[in-house]
């Protein structure tokens, strides 16, 4: 029981958590890569957070749809890496 | 999401995330659904609330009484807008703004008028529909910023809760058409099934824009990242202003002081029917929402008329026309902008869960979607303990997490509409010139919510259910008696002057009068949500069939 708790509340802790992380870094860098390929500032950051929320609700899904609370962490912490540092690229290339 | 760990298909994983992302914050979601619901009808609620208004009955002259209250009374305002009774409002409510007045809301000033005579009205004090509304987005009692977040968080949870429930339910569409009634667990599922999908656009719009409209709060980093941090600048861009004059400009307040500097000689405003009769012949459905008059008193007066129900607008939709104050001639009004494909689609979702420049037939359709969207989180939470009843029954004792979501159904869905019957009646029965009058009206709501918490954890589980709800169908369904005793509009009165906000209110409240009524009577008739036996309490009490086991494929 014990282990069984503590795997639904590390892939909770990934929903939650991870899961906002993922859509900070969605907002972020899709919001950029929007700027930058062109369309408005207002659009970019419109767009992007709509895709932020789902990112989130599908990170969440992921968490407890996967086979374990590990891959739910590696689903989750991957794309999150990856947004971050286009994030990190592109507000080098723009500032 | 076993706890022994095996396998599982995803759909099994989806319905334990269905359930338990459902239920740790249904009841919050379940009363944001409940009061956000009523918020659709924001202004009825408010006029019904304060009878002294419901005397005011608009006729041809209504603008000009209006106006000409508005000289008397406050002749060197810089700007006032006048609010026209419709059908989501019997009085004239007067906003002005005083020279040298704050920016924005603080500066505003607001009377009510009688439609009717133009003389200022004198309503109780109440926070009307607005509590209810507020209530739904940021709680009570609390800062508004935690209140936001606590809602924005459970906003996700449904959202997900949304998502993982039609996955759960492969063949959703074709089990709409199930219902197996006097079925127990399986008629509380269908009806769980069918509102949810009966409403399933409206409810993953009303999710997903409400987390639209605290995005600011949200979830920020779009705007910090793609503006630098200069939040400002968003804000300028998304009002489609030039940045540069985003900081400054705005406010009518600073538009009229420069006005009334510039010129001390007073000029009388032009007579307001035939810009009426214009605009009528313009509009001749819906005609004037409200007049706006910029410098009233100076040569430099405007009067802008707006169409009836586009108040409300942040921007776009409604016309608009605008003349010179003095001489009456048309002058072209500022362009609209043209609006982004982004804009459209994230504004398009957020008008509809704000209902705005919402006709009364799109009003009515919005408000049964919320009360579909009510019942779907309700039955939701319901079923949770109707499952378990079994297991229960198996178990021969009920565990303490059973019995708590048991009571807090109760407290939450029955309480919650015996509290909002309660803080009507509160409105009426309250001395009118008590200190702290809506203040007193709130605390009375939130007492009786407490008494049926109370009541759900003292009374067997069954009799809590039947008493909260047949009391919530008295209070709902007498609403219109104590209307009608306490100076408000009665209904045949209210219904042959057209004040349609009034009227309105009573109808639905009987209407909620007979929905409670209903639900007590199926539960009465049933023993759907009947507590298993216990040995020492249980006289009186039907068992349930035990009907998870029952074969389905019974005809």
């Amino acid at each position: 029981m014990g282990r069984y708790r503590l795997a639904v509340a590390s892939r909770a802790l990934a929903a939650i958590g991870g899961g906002y992380a993922l859509a900070c870094a969605t907002a972020a860098g899709i919001g950029l890569a929007l700027a930058r390929a062109g369309s408005s500032g207002v659009d970019a950051v419109m767009w992007a957070t709509m895709l932020a929320f789902i990112a989130h609700a599908l990170a969440a899904l992921w968490s407890f749809g996967c086979a374990n609370a590990w891959r739910a962490w590696l689903g989750i912490a991957v794309p999150a890496a990856l947004l971050g540092a286009l994030t990190f690229v592109l507000r080098g290339a723009g500032a | 999401m076993r706890p022994d760990g095996k396998p599982e298909g995803l759909r099994q994983s989806m319905s334990w995330l269905h359930t338990w992302s459902g239920l740790l914050l249904g009841w919050l979601l379940y009363a944001v659904f409940f009061t956000g619901t009523l918020s659709y009808f924001l202004d009825e609620i408010t006029d019904w609330m304060r009878p002294e208004l419901h005397q005011s009955i608009p006729g041809p002259q209504t603008a000009a009484l209006a106006l000409a209250t508005m000289q008397k009374l406050t002749p060197d305002a810089t700007s006032w807008t006048i609010n026209l009774p419709g059908e989501r409002q019997t009085a004239v409510e007067a906003n002005f703004r005083q020279p040298g007045a704050a920016a924005g809301r603080a500066g505003n000033q607001r009377v009510q008028l009688d439609a009717g005579t133009g003389e200022v009205l004198q309503p109780r004090e109440t926070r009307g529909g607005s509590f209810l509304y507020r209530f739904h987005f940021e709680l009570y009692a609390m800062p508004r910023v935690w209140g936001r977040w606590i809602v924005g968080i459970a906003t996700m949870f449904m959202f997900v809760a949304i998502i993982s429930g039609v996955i759960t339910h492969k063949k959703i569409f074709t089990e709409f058409f199930t219902f197996r009634p006097r079925k127990g667990q399986r008629s509380w599922l269908d009806a769980h099934n069918a509102t949810a999908v009966l409403a399933l656009p409206f409810h993953i719009i009303i999710t997903f824009s409400g987390l639209l409209l605290l995005m600011f709060m949200l979830m920020p980093w779009g705007i910090d990242a793609v503006y630098n941090g200069d939040t400002q600048k968003y804000f300028a861009e998304s009002r489609g202003r030039p940045a540069a004059a985003a900081g400054a400009s705005g406010e009518r307040g600073d538009a009229g002081r420069a006005g009334r500097a510039q010129s001390a000689e007073p000029a009388q405003l032009t007579a307001i029917a035939p810009l009426m009769a214009a605009a009528q012949a313009r509009w001749p459905d819906r005609g004037v929402g409200t007049i706006v008059v910029q410098r009233p008193g100076t040569p430099q007066a405007t009067i802008e008329l707006r169409e009836q129900g586009a108040r409300a607008l942040v921007r776009g939709g409604g016309e608009r026309l605008l003349f010179n104050g003095v001489t009456g001639a048309p002058q072209t009004p500022p362009e609209a902008r043209a609006t982004s494909s982004a804009q459209a689609v994230s504004g398009a979702m957020m008008g509809i869960h704000l209902g705005r420049f919402a006709d009364p037939a799109l009003r009515w359709l919005l408000f049964l979607s919320g009360v579909i969207g009510t019942v779907m989180a309700g039955s939701g939470m319901v079923l949770w303990v109707v499952k378990r009843l079994p297991e229960r029954r198996k178990l021969g004792r009920t565990p303490r997490g059973h019995r708590l979501v048991e009571v807090l159904n109760i407290a939450a869905i029955a309480g919650l509409s015996v509290a909002t019957a309660g803080y009507f009646w509160a409105n009426r029965l309250l001395p009118v010139d008590i200190a702290q009058r809506a203040d007193m009206e709130i605390r009375s709501f939130f007492v009786v919510w407490g008494l049926c918490l109370l009541h759900a954890m003292l009374r067997p589980h069954r009799r809590a259910w039947l008493e909260q709800l047949w009391l919530a169908a008295i209070a709902f369904a007498a609403l219109p008696l104590l209307n009608a005793a306490t100076g408000g509009a009665a209904l045949p009165a209210a219904m042959l002057h057209g004040q349609w906000s009034v009227a309105g209110f009573d109808l639905v409240a009987l209407a909620l009068g007979v929905l409670h009524g209903f639900a007590a009577w199926k539960l009465g008739a049933s023993g759907a949500i009947a507590l298993p036996q216990r040995a020492a309490s249980g006289a009186g009490m039907r068992i349930p069939r035990p009907v998870a086991q029952s074969p389905e494929k019974q005809q």
